[in-house]
């Protein structure tokens, strides 16, 4: 075998050059190959932890807003929506009544959300950091270079998330 | 003759005259002529261009020498109207007979003693001729007396064998200044104004073009110079490019009347083109014309320069089969903000000797589908065609072409090259071809995050035809527009390796995205491997092992 037996972390993940995680209010996450960022759901989301079952996810942020009729087209892609980072991509329902909002968490634009949450929402809880992403946001060629250096490698964020807790613990 | 048919109609005659004269070698103008050349070597017009506003359209008698043709010309323009050939019924001698000047003939007072009219000695004009009647030509600048003669072919010639080029034949390419164009234009406007007094009825279109006369006098002078025919079809092209300082406002004036047709454009140094003279000078009004321009021209004082010789060698392709046998070796080279990321790349190793022995300026590589980075290309490898821009040498046996691969297979062990030829320009559209539409076949190593058994992966070996939607990878999605692509996983076939891993093989449409097939891409791609056994599934190693395109032919090392 010419790679080392990867059993932790798939290898298609080294072609995307590394995932980097930014630790949003909400702890959306991101992966970002080649200026290409994937936001997804991080790991210390409430929506991941147990106990929680979702009962849909809606891409209507406002009465004149759906991130479904995001269309681009060209390799410039023209006509997408202009996300700044607290722009909201989507809503979650919870059965217990709690909803969330998902921030961008990344300025550019909207490539596409992941309508297959939409039919089925498990997936968002099975598989967070793949099938389960919620939207790709494409940002400018100028400040993808920043938005890279936002970001946390896997091990900063488990230390962030580490302080985070202990700082509500000793809060309470 | 009583009872003969009169001859046939004007121009008829005239035809027949000039084909007898042809075959006599005789001065080609007859006594219809007589008039226009007078007039037009009165006004400084050359020997040359006087032939051409007579119609004189066989070639021979351009390749005089010029000093011969104007004594000639003065000769027959002293003789008497009657001792001049209107018909042949005995062919007199070659040279015609002199006789005792007239002081006037029908009308041209102007004429002094000689019959040289208003020749003049020029301080500048003539580059090489040292004769003081040789003037700069009012409608050719020169082109047609010094500049297609063979001192000056041979200066050119001296060059183009300066320059290094193989050829076997050549296309003559030769640019005149637009302001040409005026000058024969207002030639014309006083030919037809003289021939009306004599109801004469040569068109615009009998008179001989200056590129054309000009070919026919330097064409046979370049070939028996440099030992090679001149082939219309030649890529071999030698340009030679003419300007006239001196005049070069003298197309200004059609600016003001005709506007629109000088309009500016972004790549033209001056609007002033030939073409946008042409068209400008088919629009003008005669009088309009007559009021701006000289009609005759006026004498310049400096013939022609010539702005530049080149030559150059249309591109000539080599195709051939590539294998990549490096998992680290980019299809083109690798830079981002001028830093090279990757050592060299697939078209370097294989252009670079190519460049070389061609002695060509650049190239151009092409290849039926490319690989990533990290995909080694196996069988009979892929198709590639190299356009080779302007060669100097293009003429190999099939024994060096072989000798140059094996130049390049000794050179590198990333990649190996077969089938190297020689093709035409229009057989690149087979390898084009088949990036569309043929099929590909594939090895990839695939790793699986749950335990496998063999009977896991069978099922496989089963599905025919699997059509699969493919969203654009992430992994491009920066330098591709967003879409779904529908692609066919014709076949496939595994073999396993152990619990978390098993070699697939499959055969696939064109166009086809392996490792996101295996994958799936954020489920960007479905159905896809891990789907399709319901594990998480990985790619670690790729392989083309054949690219079905039959292009070029295969051939027998």
């Amino acid at each position: 075998m010419s790679k080392e037996n990867p059993v932790k972390t798939t290898v298609y993940y080294s072609t995307l050059t590394g995932g980097r995680i930014i630790p949003c209010d909400n702890t959306g996450s991101i992966f970002a190959p080649r200026r290409i960022c994937v936001i997804t759901l991080a790991g210390s989301h409430p929506v991941l932890q147990s106990g929680k079952t979702i009962k849909s996810i809606s891409y209507q942020i406002s009465t004149n807003c759906s991130r479904l009729q995001n269309k681009v087209s060209g390799k410039f892609k023209r006509g997408a929506q202009f996300l700044t980072e607290l722009a909201p991509l989507c809503k979650i329902y919870c059965s217990d009544g709690e909803e969330y909002t998902i921030s961008s968490c990344v300025r550019g634009r909207l490539m596409e959300v992941n309508e297959n949450i939409l039919h089925k929402p498990s997936i968002l809880q099975e598989k967070p950091s793949t099938e389960g992403y919620i939207a790709v946001v494409l940002p400018k060629f100028e400040e993808s270079k920043s938005v890279t250096e936002g970001l946390l490698t896997q091990k900063e964020y488990e230390e962030v998330v580490v302080k985070r807790l202990k700082a509500t613990t000793a809060a309470s | 003759m009583v009872g003969e048919k009169e001859s046939s109609s004007p121009s008829k005659r005239r035809d027949t005259e000039k084909r007898k004269l042809q075959l006599l070698n005789m001065f080609p103008l007859t006594v219809e002529n007589k008039h226009v050349a007078q007039l037009l070597l009165s006004t400084g017009t050359c020997p040359r261009c006087i032939f051409r506003f007579c119609g004189v359209d066989f070639h021979a008698p351009y390749k005089l020498p010029y000093k011969e043709l104007l004594s000639e010309l003065q000769k027959f323009l002293k003789a008497e109207e009657d001792e001049l050939v209107s018909e042949i019924p005995n062919p007199p001698p070659k040279k015609i007979r002199l006789q005792e000047p007239e002081d006037q003939i029908d009308g041209m007072d102007s004429l002094s003693q000689n019959g040289e009219g208003k020749l003049s000695v020029t301080e500048d004009g003539s580059s090489s001729s040292k004769n003081s009647n040789l003037n700069v030509c009012n409608v050719c600048l020169g082109i047609l007396q010094d500049f297609c003669e063979k001192e000056f072919i041979k200066k050119v010639c001296q060059k183009v064998e300066a320059s290094g080029f193989e050829f076997t034949n050549l296309v003559l390419s030769v640019s005149f200044p637009p302001q040409l164009s005026v000058r024969e234009h207002a030639a014309w406007l006083l030919v037809k104004q003289e021939m009306g007094k004599q109801s004469l009825s040569l068109g615009r279109n009998d008179i001989v073009q200056l590129k054309e006369a000009y070919k026919w006098i330097t064409h046979p002078l370049f070939s028996e110079e440099l030992g090679v025919p001149i082939d219309g079809k030649s890529l071999f092209e030698v340009s030679v490019v003419f300007a006239h300082p001196e005049t070069v406002e003298d197309c200004h004036f059609l600016r003001a009347i005709c506007p629109d047709c000088f309009k500016p454009a972004k790549n033209k140094q001056s609007v002033f083109t030939r073409m946008a003279v042409m068209k400008a000078l088919n629009k003008i009004k005669e009088e309009d014309f007559r009021k701006q321009f000289p009609c005759p021209p006026n004498s310049p004082k400096a013939v022609c320069t010539v702005l530049e010789i080149e030559c150059a060698h249309g591109a000539v392709f080599v195709a051939g089969r590539y294998n990549k046998y490096s998992r680290n070796l980019p299809q083109t080279p690798w830079i981002i903000d001028g830093e090279r990321k990757l050592e060299s790349s697939v078209e370097e190793l294989i252009s670079d000797h190519l460049l070389k022995v061609f002695k060509a300026e650049s190239f151009n590589f092409s290849s039926s589908g490319r690989e990533d980075v990290d995909v080694r290309t196996l069988g009979n490898g892929r198709p590639f065609a190299i356009e080779l821009v302007n060669p100097h040498r293009v003429h190999f046996t099939s024994q060096e072409i072989k000798e140059l691969q094996q130049k390049i297979n000794n050179s590198s062990n990333k990649i190996q090259v077969r089938d190297l030829q020689l093709v035409t320009r229009e057989a690149i559209g087979h390898m084009k071809e088949g990036e569309e539409e043929k099929t590909k076949t594939y090895s990839a190593l695939i790793w699986t995050n749950k335990a496998i058994q063999r009977k896991d992966i069978e099922f496989l070996d089963d599905i025919k035809d699997l059509k699969i939607d493919q969203k654009t990878p992430l992994r491009v999605l920066h330098r591709r527009p967003l879409a779904v692509r529908t692609r066919i996983i014709h076949s496939m076939e595994t073999c396993y390796v152990d619990e978390h891993h098993f070699r697939l093989y499959l055969k696939t449409q064109a166009g086809t995205y392996i490792k996101e097939f295996v994958h799936g891409d954020f489920g960007r791609t479905k159905p896809n491997i891990g789907s399709l056994m319901d594990v998480t599934a990985d790619i670690l190693e790729l392989d083309v092992e054949s690219v079905d395109v039959d292009w070029p032919p295969a051939l027998d090392d």
